[in-house]
């Protein structure tokens, strides 16, 4: 079953992608995705909703704030509530009530973070349910199943996922069983039609076994690829070259999708290195430990220094939060048993990716985003020179330097 | 501020309070209920989630209990806590502690009374609590009194009469020390506008006559702010000249047209007025004689309104306290609003309003939401009879699966699942994609089901507290407004033989 997928079943994949602007000195690009439920403009942030809900917001709060796609997961919906009830409700879209984009990952993250629970073989992954004890196999085929029932507007391979920091044969094993399985999800696909399947490029930090699944999974006519298996404990050095590798092998009219990524830094050097959408949980999880992102950084709001601020997180930013309240009563009501506090957060740090992915946009569209890069190291690290060498040295390889 | 009764029908009251807030053009509908917050935000609510839900009072509730220790950091905001939590358009009233959490009894002194909060016990003496009254500036605050008999079964008669007269006389203080300040900043006002020198100032305020005699010469009723009564003091006494300076400062909101006159918009905010009403608090047990006499003693005092202590505990308490609720209220006079603290449940709401309470907290459904439950009692004693069929047959089912109330021990809490709600926990809401009510219009019951519901409380997610909270507070608001209509229209027996069918 190895070599080239059949294509007989698979016509040639949509272009959902169109490029609107590029960077002409870094490889930074504005596009837009058509999606089936409507356009999302690229570079693209996409906050985590893993069980069908973004944590404490309304998606009607999400839709305000100008998301217009977000993630489920399926290996945590897969086991509660399961495919057959979501199917009932109208898919995922109709069940968390949400009408625009959801991407569902295909539970191989899963397999690196529940590590301890689970067992990979050809066949599948076999996972031991934390909550009953159950044992179910996540294969590509029962991936794809489950994510045909969700209904999600882009869907992800099942793939052979290796945490970064193992090295040795297991990492090759992993690179060449995620391109068997890709093609296997590409057979098992019921809907192409209605739900975009996106490759993810594995290969660990080794660039020949990168290379290698590049080449291969390229050659599959998939709508768009994900780099998959960085984001991990691996050094920032180690990652931006892979990165790197990655964007610079995979064809310029199709969407790259960086997963994981994550931190403000990472998402503006990763948009120079030519990756057009993100997820993370940081931004959200952090929010609920009391902890809001600004453009110098992140502000500990539960800390005393903020007792008596009166100020908003910050006097430039457009969300609710920032408009109606002070540091100092988010900072009283952190310190009470209100979730009100966390959800006001979340709305906060959802705004900020958002809002600087948006800047980000508009700077490549005008022609300007080397200058905006500058700015932004300015503002996060109090001088452009001062940002991370790893930082300085990815923007370097594009073509973009720091003071 | 102005209450005026519409009609009184078989006890209950029902109207509207005018002229209220710090602007005095606000309303409130009677009977109603106060918006009940935590740390000065409804519970799991933003700003937008709040917005979501139809006929939010136009009162919200505060606790002393939740922002005492706060004091410090409100007294350097200086705006009042209004608009430090983001609601500076609600009318604010502060009682003392949150009606959720029982306070621990052996805290009250002759001279201070305890607060419980999330950092500790807070004592505050009457200075200090007028101080924190001070830098919050609510537009009512109840009193600082002695609830602790509540908090006790079986208290001596000794220890009853003492919890009235330590609050009428936390209460002749915190009147006093309100007073005084109001006289402080006046006199400021008046000589920092050239009209009286301080000596002839202090002479005038000082001689003033009785509260209680000025407030009856004035007409205007429930008026405590202090700056009325000096007003008409000075006018009755014949200081006209002296007057026209002192009745712009006090009666304008614009600032005086004459360039001469002190103009307020740069007064330090130290001065400001003090226009917070003080609710008087009635306390005395169980004991008959106590009640009474607090109620007629408090009533002397020139007050805002009411507040019913000591009625909170569970239905048969409740139950065995009604005819001392009736024999308090009519001690009471007719155009000052009566609140009661701890009363929440539909049944005993209706109860107390039967027996003259006006303002009820909306805590019941904040505990309702925190055991995973929706509200789904209905009050529409007038549906449409395909509807009453549907809900008929439903309730038959409900009633059948539930075959006696549970108990569920939720965090904080050891509160019984009434027959007002529904578990949404239970497996058999897993597959049931209705609404949590049908027919209801809240942000909830129009966008997801009850699956929906069911799934977020058993993976643990935030949103389930988000939705079933934008659920039971509007479920609740509609429940008052029906009551109010129910007293217009006469049909207050049906609504209650309605309630008190699904009390179980």
């Amino acid at each position: 079953m190895a070599g080239a997928a059949t294509q007989a079943s698979l016509e040639s994949a949509p272009r959902i992608m169109r490029l609107v602007a590029e960077c002409s000195r870094s490889r930074a690009r504005a596009g837009e995705l058509w999606l089936p439920h409507g356009t999302v403009a690229t570079p693209v942030f996409m906050p985590v909703g893993t069980q069908a809900t973004m944590k404490g917001i309304t998606t009607e709060q999400l839709d305000a704030l100008g998301c217009r796609i977000c993630l489920g997961n399926t290996y945590h919906l897969g086991l509660r509530p399961g495919p057959e009830l979501i199917q009932k409700a109208n898919g995922l879209h109709g069940f968390m009530n949400w009408p625009h984009n959801l991407l569902t990952d295909s539970g191989g993250f899963q397999m690196v973070s529940l590590v301890s629970l689970s067992e990979v073989t050809e066949e599948g992954v076999r996972f031991r349910s934390p909550y009953d004890g159950n044992e179910t196999l996540l294969s590509p085929e029962k991936s794809v199943q489950i994510q045909n029932a969700l209904g999600s507007d882009i869907i992800m391979q099942l793939d052979d996922v290796v945490s970064s920091t193992v090295t040795g044969p297991r990492v090759e094993e992993a690179m060449y069983r995620s391109i068997r399985w890709l093609d296997r999800c590409i057979a098992a696909h019921q809907r192409p039609d209605k739900q975009n399947l996106f490759a993810i490029i594995q290969g660990g930090l080794d660039a020949d076994l990168r290379a290698t699944c590049l080449e291969e999974m390229t050659k599959r006519d998939v709508p768009g690829f994900a780099i998959g298996g960085l984001s991990g404990g691996e050094s920032k050095s180690q990652f931006w070259r892979m990165v790197a590798l990655s964007t610079s092998r995979l064809p310029k009219d199709k969407p790259r999708y960086l997963m994981g990524v994550g931190y403000a830094t990472d998402l503006v050097v990763c948009v120079a290195l030519g990756c057009d959408m993100f997820d993370c949980v940081f931004p959200t999880r952090t929010a609920r430990f009391g902890s809001a992102l600004v453009p110098t950084g992140n502000l500990q709001l539960r800390k005393k220094v903020f007792e008596k601020d009166f100020g908003p997180i910050d006097p430039e930013c457009t969300c609710p939060t920032c408009q109606k309240h002070s540091r100092a009563f988010l900072h009283a009501l952190l310190h009470s048993d209100n979730t009100a506090a966390l959800h006001h957060l979340t709305v906060h740090n959802i705004a900020y990716q958002l809002q600087l992915m948006s800047a980000v946009r508009t700077s490549i569209v005008e022609k300007r985003f080397p200058g905006f890069v500058r700015d932004f190291m300015g503002a996060m690290y109090g001088d452009p020179t001062l940002c991370p060498t790893w930082a300085t040295d990815a923007l370097a390889s594009v073509g973009i330097t720091l003071g | 501020m102005k209450l005026s009764l519409t009609k009184v029908v078989n006890g209950c009251r029902l109207g509207k309070i005018k002229n209220l807030g710090k602007t005095g053009d606000h309303t409130m509908d009677i009977p109603g209920c106060l918006l009940y917050t935590k740390t000065g935000s409804a519970p799991h609510l933003t700003h937008h989630t709040l917005h979501n839900i139809h006929g939010v009072p136009a009162m919200a509730q505060l606790t002393l209990s939740s922002l005492a220790e706060h004091h410090e950091v409100l007294t350097e905001y200086k705006e009042g806590v209004g608009k430090f939590i983001g609601m500076p358009e609600s009318l604010l009233y502060c009682s003392l502690h949150d009606p959720v959490s029982p306070c621990p009894a052996g805290y009250v002194t002759n001279k201070s009374v305890s607060v419980w909060s999330v950092a500790g016990r807070v004592e505050m003496t009457v200075s200090k609590f007028m101080a924190i009254q001070k830098a919050l500036q609510p537009d009512w605050f109840q009193c600082l009194s002695d609830g602790e008999v509540s908090c006790k079964e079986a208290t001596s008669i000794k220890r009853v009469r003492k919890s009235v007269d330590r609050s009428l006389l936390f209460l002749d203080n915190c009147l006093r020390l309100q007073e005084e300040s109001e006289t402080l900043a006046l006199s400021s006002r008046l000589e920092c506008s050239g009209a009286i020198s301080t000596q002839r100032s202090l002479l005038l305020l000082g001689s003033s006559d009785s509260p209680t005699s000025a407030s009856r010469v004035t007409g205007t009723t429930g008026a405590c702010c202090h700056t009325r009564l000096i007003f008409v003091f000075l006018v009755e006494m014949g200081f006209h000249s002296v007057g026209q300076a002192g009745l712009e400062l006090l009666t304008s909101s614009d600032p005086p047209a004459s360039a001469s006159c002190w103009d307020y918009r740069h007064e330090p905010p130290c001065l400001v007025l003090q226009k917070s009403v003080i609710i008087g608090v009635i306390e005395g047990g169980d004991v008959m004689e106590e009640r009474l006499r607090s109620a007629r003693e408090t009533a002397k005092r020139p007050v805002g309104g009411f507040l019913l202590d000591g009625f909170q505990g569970n239905p048969t308490t409740l139950e065995a306290r009604l005819r001392l609720l009736s024999s308090v209220t009519a001690e009471l006079p007719e155009d000052k609003p009566r609140l009661i603290s701890g009363v929440s449940r539909p049944d005993e709401v209706l109860e107390c309003i039967e027996r003259g309470v006006d303002l009820f907290e909306s805590f019941f459904p904040y505990q309702v939401t925190e055991r995973g439950c929706a509200l789904t009692f209905s009050f529409d004693y007038q549906p449409n009879p395909e509807e009453t069929l549907l809900q008929q047959n439903g309730t038959q089912e409900e009633i059948k699966c539930m075959d006696q109330i549970k108990k569920i021990e939720t965090t904080g809490c050891n509160q019984e699942i009434t027959s007002f709600e529904i578990n949404l926990k239970e497996k058999k809401y897993q597959e049931d994609f209705n609404p949590l009510v049908r027919g209801c219009s809240c942000y909830c019951c129009k966008n997801h089901t009850r699956a929906y519901i069911h799934h977020l409380l058993v993976t643990n997610e935030l949103l389930a507290g988000v939705l079933l909270m934008m659920h039971n507070f509007e479920h609740y608001f509609g429940f008052f407004h029906y009551i109010r209509e129910a007293l217009k229209s006469d049909k207050l027996a049906q609504l209650k033989e309605l309630i008190h069918r699904q009390a179980s």
